[in-house]
């Protein structure tokens, strides 16, 4: 049974439309007060009819009460309201505002009694009720119900509003939702081939179903334009979920990117590996978690605001951290890079004991501001507004790294060093400078991709953990020292990740990008993008 | 002649005396177990003999990591996954060994088959009833993985920190496939529920007592081959290969070979200290291959002292006794003393106890003006830290320490 | 074949590029068996990198590099072309730190080099007679059990060359052999390298104009990765393009 999920639907586009108070209030007022008189099923079809033919959209409400069987009559004066049933009682609201109007025992009111014939003729009725609604968005979704419910009976009124449609996008949903009533009406052959045409352009899954109803149900000419038509759509359909793929590939790419690029920047720099790199991650997303306890508690208003915060913040936070694991431990250890990644990891272990023991071991609320909740649809792709936004981020971040390695005088003065050191020393660059400050950069970074990821991912002392691996993967496969390498090498594993996913399973297809990369780093070492060289290889 | 010069040398008396310590403990610890009654003060109480067994398998870990990183440099940080995996074939030999002694009953499939509706016994869980079997796959499985892993690794260069992440890879990969469940070992659950090895009960104090003596003998016998090998021409190609790998290319020799070897050599040691560890510790689940469970066996053998014989085992004694002291006395600051003993290792014990004690009894001889020079394991890393050596083989010659870009 | 025949190193229009840079461009450098050059030329002149051709550790773009008139080099890694006969003495001396002076060229003898030999090795009386040989001809005798972390700078490059002597090979490539040393070791190194040539082929790369004399073979001078003048370093000296590159215009 569609009707129910047809009617949330609509109700539920169409609750906005109903604020707009209606100019005859009271002339509608007197018209569904005859549902208290009408008997049988015919007098209440006319008086629905009666409603409908004012086109006042206020009349939905009733009509969709009507249809769901929630119109009800009290005993006492006659009043028509609608009601919810909760239990023995019924809780009543005004037919055309929809404010509450108290409750009653179910004795007192008499339910408004409706038949299929009746619910069918209540839908027709709205549907043309909204084809001919002032409001675009309005006359578009009655085309679609229309498309996903289609009655020969409804071609009549589609004609019409085809014929005064003015807006392109509209009229094409109008002429699918034709097509599709032409589909279930006796039409001509020819007629029908049109039809499947027509739907077949629509591409959705909507239509996808109804062609394959079309297909089991008729023969010959019919049935094969519509077998074509399905293997059009499909094919188109297959194409969608690529692109859908591809976007959840660029969202973990542009995840694994803001994770990697700090460690990026200090591998590439100093040959440092950080093992603590992933808790300055996690570092960042606490920071997120005590700035929005923080607005929560003494600025609810700001909640909006919060990330705003939080990024500086937690770029600060864990830049400071990681200036002191630089200056207090790393500095020691240049030129042994393994003892490096052993104390590190020791620093890391540190760290996530430290914020277990201040903030608990359990995973720590961070709300999405309300512009990074919710999603809008693409096509036929689902996107929502936090992967949206980390992916703008990321690549924000990304061209203000690229910017400040390439045009400020810090940056030139990093690549220098990364070059040649001995040469920058000579030139008068303070090569413990840059090293200090490159570490705490990418500590910084880390720290704000921390604040990203606390939007998609669970706040624990181990969020660092489950993305080190991966940063490093991305690293190794991108090659060290370029930052477009980091770039490449993030979306190809977050594109690769995605496409293996719907084959081989999330657990296994991150196994094989696994062994892939194994692979791969015996092929080129180096990564991707590796500098070529004698002085590489020296 | 020879033995004359072996035992000339401090670390080789060193050596032999811990093999003697070993077989000592081998046949002493199940008499004092077994024989001497409870009361007795020399009696040594069964939960004890698990421990130290336990404690004697991580030992050998340690050492089968040494022999890669201490004397080739190959820092490796999934050896947790061979000792996983010669963990899981024995298990699987436990299992199979349950029979219809299980929950579900059935004589041929382990629980978790029957719990997952399997009908059949996967076919690489066939021969696993056969102790030789078992034992023969504890040796091979991660001694193939270990020659397929490095036999690509090393061929096309891999070095360095480039070489660690993919280990750590490589054990984090295996990690996420042994948690499945369709894998066929037992999903996140592992093996357990073990009743007997070789027909005795394995809960029984004579089979634990033998496990203990097992470990240890085995340990032993590890200790004199990777004495062996260091002290051959191969084990001195394997320090020059950790000090200087190009130029034993120029010399004509093949530091892909040499590594491979050693890694394999290593891979076997680490399946069996994992076969050994697994009756005695009645379990075996994925966690076994958690990337942070190699770097600790890491933090054991760099404690110890690596690039000699007798550190790792000793780093690995001392830090899980430790281990195991904190986690029942002050749990929450066994992270933090893990995480600092790594970060003092390195910063101030980059030759561990051992180096340490060895530097304590030089300057204690000179004080005490005797003329006894330190026991020179010839074998350390040099003091001049592969820091430098790799400063100067970039023509730098700086004896401070840099940081270098990574290559 | 036939320009092939008799020479021991044949390099016949080679050229390399890192990154667009050419380190070597179209060089060309025939040694005969048993001759000895001196190659001379300012930094960045190829030097080294056409060492690092020759012996395997890069390939060539293009170009052909025969070793003894018929082994394409270019197919051949470095450990090949090490057991075939070409030794490669490092411009930086390059010694096993961690390893005694006798343990070093122990290593390098010339022998089986898999890895079973070398688990079961047992020294043999003859290899143990050319080890104190070697140690006779670089005079490290005294040196014999010190780690060679702790030679000087000039006795590391003696060991370094009695590590290619150990290796016996046909021809020897040594790279700036005199670099930091006294003139007392120069002289020395220069008769040990005279010796060594008679009955090895060899290349010496050196700076150092005295020991080039000292040394009197045929020259070759490299400039941006080609040969700009080869003859005797008389000729090679007084020719003006190899003044301008030297002086700078």
């Amino acid at each position: 049974m569609r009707m129910p999920r047809v009617i949330v639907l609509l109700a539920a586009l169409l609750a906005a439309g109903l604020f707009a108070a209606s100019a005859d209030e009271d002339g509608l007022r007197r018209i569904i007060a005859k549902f208290a008189d009408a008997k049988d099923f015919k007098a209440t079809e006319a008086v629905a009819r009666e409603l409908a033919e004012t086109g006042d959209p206020a009349v939905e409400r009733v009509l969709l009460a009507l249809a769901d069987g929630n119109l009800f009559v009290r005993k006492g004066d006659g009043a028509v309201f609608v009601g919810k049933e909760t239990g023995a009682s019924v809780t009543l609201s005004d037919p055309l505002t929809g404010e509450k109007a108290g409750e009653a025992a179910k004795a007192e009111i008499t339910k408004v009694k409706v038949n299929n014939g009746l619910r069918r003729l209540i839908r027709d009725l709205l549907g043309g009720l909204t084809l001919g609604s002032a409001d675009p968005l309005t006359r578009g979704v009655a085309a679609d119900t229309m498309f996903r419910t289609p009655d020969a009976a409804n071609i009549e009124a589609l004609d019409a509003a085809i014929a005064r449609e003015t807006v392109a996008s509209v009229k094409a949903r109008l002429e699918q939702a034709r097509a599709a009533s032409i589909l279930v009406s006796d039409g001509s052959d020819e007629e029908k081939v049109v039809a499947i045409a027509v739907v077949e352009a629509r591409g959705d899954r909507d239509a996808l179903s109804l062609l394959t109803a079309v297909a089991a149900r008729t023969e010959g000419a019919v049935r094969e334009a519509a077998e074509n038509a399905i293997a059009q759509v499909n094919g188109r359909l297959a194409l969608w979920a690529a692109g859908q793929n591809v976007w959840y590939g660029i969202s973990l790419g542009s995840v694994l990117l803001l994770a990697a690029i700090g460690l990026a920047i200090t591998f590439g720099v100093m040959g440092v590996i950080n093992m603590a790199h992933g808790e300055m991650v996690m570092l960042g997303a606490y920071t997120t978690y005590v700035v929005q306890s923080i607005i929560r508690t003494s600025f609810p208003g700001l909640f909006d605001w919060s990330l705003a915060f939080a990024l500086p913040l937690a770029f600060l936070v864990a830049a400071a951290v990681g200036l002191a694991i630089e200056r207090g431990i790393i500095r020691f250890l240049y030129g042994r890079p393994l003892e490096t990644l052993l104390a590190t990891w020791g620093v890391s272990l540190i760290l996530q004991q430290s914020v277990r023991t201040l903030f608990g071991p359990t995973n720590r609320e961070v709300g999405n501001p309300s512009w990074m909740s919710g999603g809008f649809d693409l096509g036929q792709m689902a996107l929502t507004w936090n992967r949206f936004w980390i992916v703008l981020f990321a690549l924000g971040v990304f061209a203000v790294l690229l910017y400040v390695m390439k045009r400020t005088p810090w940056g030139l003065q990093m690549r220098a060093v990364t070059a040649n050191r001995r040469m920058a020393a000579s030139m008068g660059i303070r090569t413990p400078w840059v090293d200090a400050l490159t570490f705490a950069l990418g500590s910084g970074i880390a720290g704000i991709a921390g604040v990203a990821l606390s939007q998609i991912d669970n706040v624990s002392p181990n969020l660092g953990q489950g993305y080190i691996i991966d940063s490093f993967m991305v690293v190794v496969f991108g090659g060290v020292g370029n930052l477009w390498g980091t770039l490449v090498g993030a979306m190809s594993l977050g594109v690769l990740n995605k496409f293996l996913e719907p084959y081989a399973g999330a657990v296994l297809g991150k196994i094989l990008v696994l062994v892939l990369i194994i692979l791969f780093i015996q092929k080129r070492p180096r990564g991707l993008f590796a500098l070529k060289g004698r002085a590489v290889e020296a | 002649m020879i033995t004359g010069r072996f035992f000339a040398s401090g670390a080789d008396r060193r050596v032999l005396f811990t093999i003697a310590a070993l077989l000592g403990v081998a046949a002493l610890v199940p008499v004092l177990n077994l024989a001497v009654p409870p009361a007795n003060m020399f009696h040594v109480p069964t939960y004890m003999v698990a421990l130290v067994g336990k404690y004697l398998c991580y030992a050998l870990l340690a050492l089968a990591l040494d022999l890669v990183w201490g004397y080739c440099g190959i820092l490796s940080l999934g050896h947790g996954a061979f000792f996983a995996l010669g963990g899981y074939a024995m298990g699987m030999y436990l299992m199979r060994q349950i029979g219809d002694r299980g929950v579900y009953g059935n004589p041929i499939l382990p629980d978790f088959m029957v719990f997952l509706n399997w009908k059949e016994l996967p076919w690489f869980w066939y021969g696993f009833d056969r102790f030789w079997f078992a034992a023969l796959m504890v040796v091979l499985v991660p001694g193939a993985l270990a020659f397929a892993f490095g036999w690509f690794a090393f061929r096309s260069r891999v070095t360095g920190v480039y070489l660690s992440i993919i280990t750590q890879a490589l054990t984090y990969a295996l990690l996420l496939a042994f948690f499945r469940n369709d894998m066929g070992f037992g999903g996140n659950n592992g093996l357990t529920d073990f009743k007997d090895i070789l027909g005795f009960s394995i809960q029984a104090g004579t089979t634990r007592s033998a496990l203990f003596s097992a470990s240890a003998v085995a340990l032993a016998a590890a200790v004199y081959v990777t004495w062996r090998i260091v002290g051959s021409k191969f084990g001195k190609l394997m320090i020059a290969v950790r000090d200087a790998e190009s130029r034993t290319r120029f010399l004509g020799w093949r530091p892909e070979n040499i590594k491979l070897f050693a890694f394999t050599v290593s891979a076997v040691m680490a399946g069996i200290a994992g076969a050994l560890y697994v009756p005695q510790v009645g379990i075996i689940n994925p966690g076994e291959f958690d990337p942070s469970n190699s770097i600790e066996v890491v933090v054991w053998t760099a404690v110890g002292g690596r690039g000699t014989i007798v550190g790792p085992i000793v780093g690995a004694l001392l830090v899980n006794t430790g281990k195991s002291y904190f986690t029942g006395a002050l749990p929450d600051l066994w992270l933090f003393a893990l995480g600092g003993l790594f970060v003092c290792v390195t910063l101030f014990m980059p030759k561990g106890v051992l180096g340490l004690w060895d530097q304590l009894r030089a300057r204690f001889a000179r004080n005490g003006g005797r003329t006894e020079t330190p026991p020179q394991d010839a074998a350390q890393p040099v003091a001049r830290s592969a820091a430098q050596t790799a400063v100067e083989s970039r023509g730098l010659g700086a004896a401070t320490p840099e940081p270098q870009p990574a290559e | 074949m036939g320009k092939k025949s008799g020479t021991i190193l044949y390099l016949d229009g080679v050229s390399v590029s890192f990154d667009g840079f050419r380190a070597i461009n179209n060089l060309s450098l025939v040694l005969d068996r048993g001759e000895m050059r001196a190659i001379i030329g300012p930094n960045g002149a190829g030097k080294t990198t056409m060492m690092d051709i020759v012996t395997g550790k890069t390939r060539p773009d293009e170009g052909e590099v025969f070793f003894d008139g018929s082994v394409d080099l270019t197919r051949h890694d470095e450990a090949e072309i090490a057991t075939m006969g070409i030794g490669r003495k490092f411009q930086k001396p390059t010694v096993f730190e961690g390893h005694s002076v006798e343990d070093n060229l122990v290593l390098s003898l010339n022998g089986p080099r898999s890895i079973f030999p070398a688990l079961f090795h047992r020294r043999s009386g003859a290899e143990s007679r050319r080890v104190d040989e070697i140690l006779a001809i670089t005079r490290l005798e005294a040196k014999r059990n010190d780690m060679a972390a702790s030679l000087s700078h000039g006795q590391k490059q003696w060991l370094e060359i009695g590590m290619l002597l150990a290796q016996d090979p046909k021809l020897l490539l040594v790279d700036e052999p005199v670099a930091g040393m006294t003139d007392a070791e120069t002289v020395e190194t220069a008769r040990l390298l005279k010796d060594i040539a008679r009955t090895h082929s060899v290349i010496v790369v050196e700076h150092d104009m005295h020991f080039v004399r000292e040394l009197g073979v045929k020259v070759t001078c490299l400039h941006e990765g080609s040969v700009l003048s080869e003859g005797s370093l008389e000729h090679v000296s007084g020719d003006p393009r190899v003044i301008e590159v030297y002086l700078g215009r």
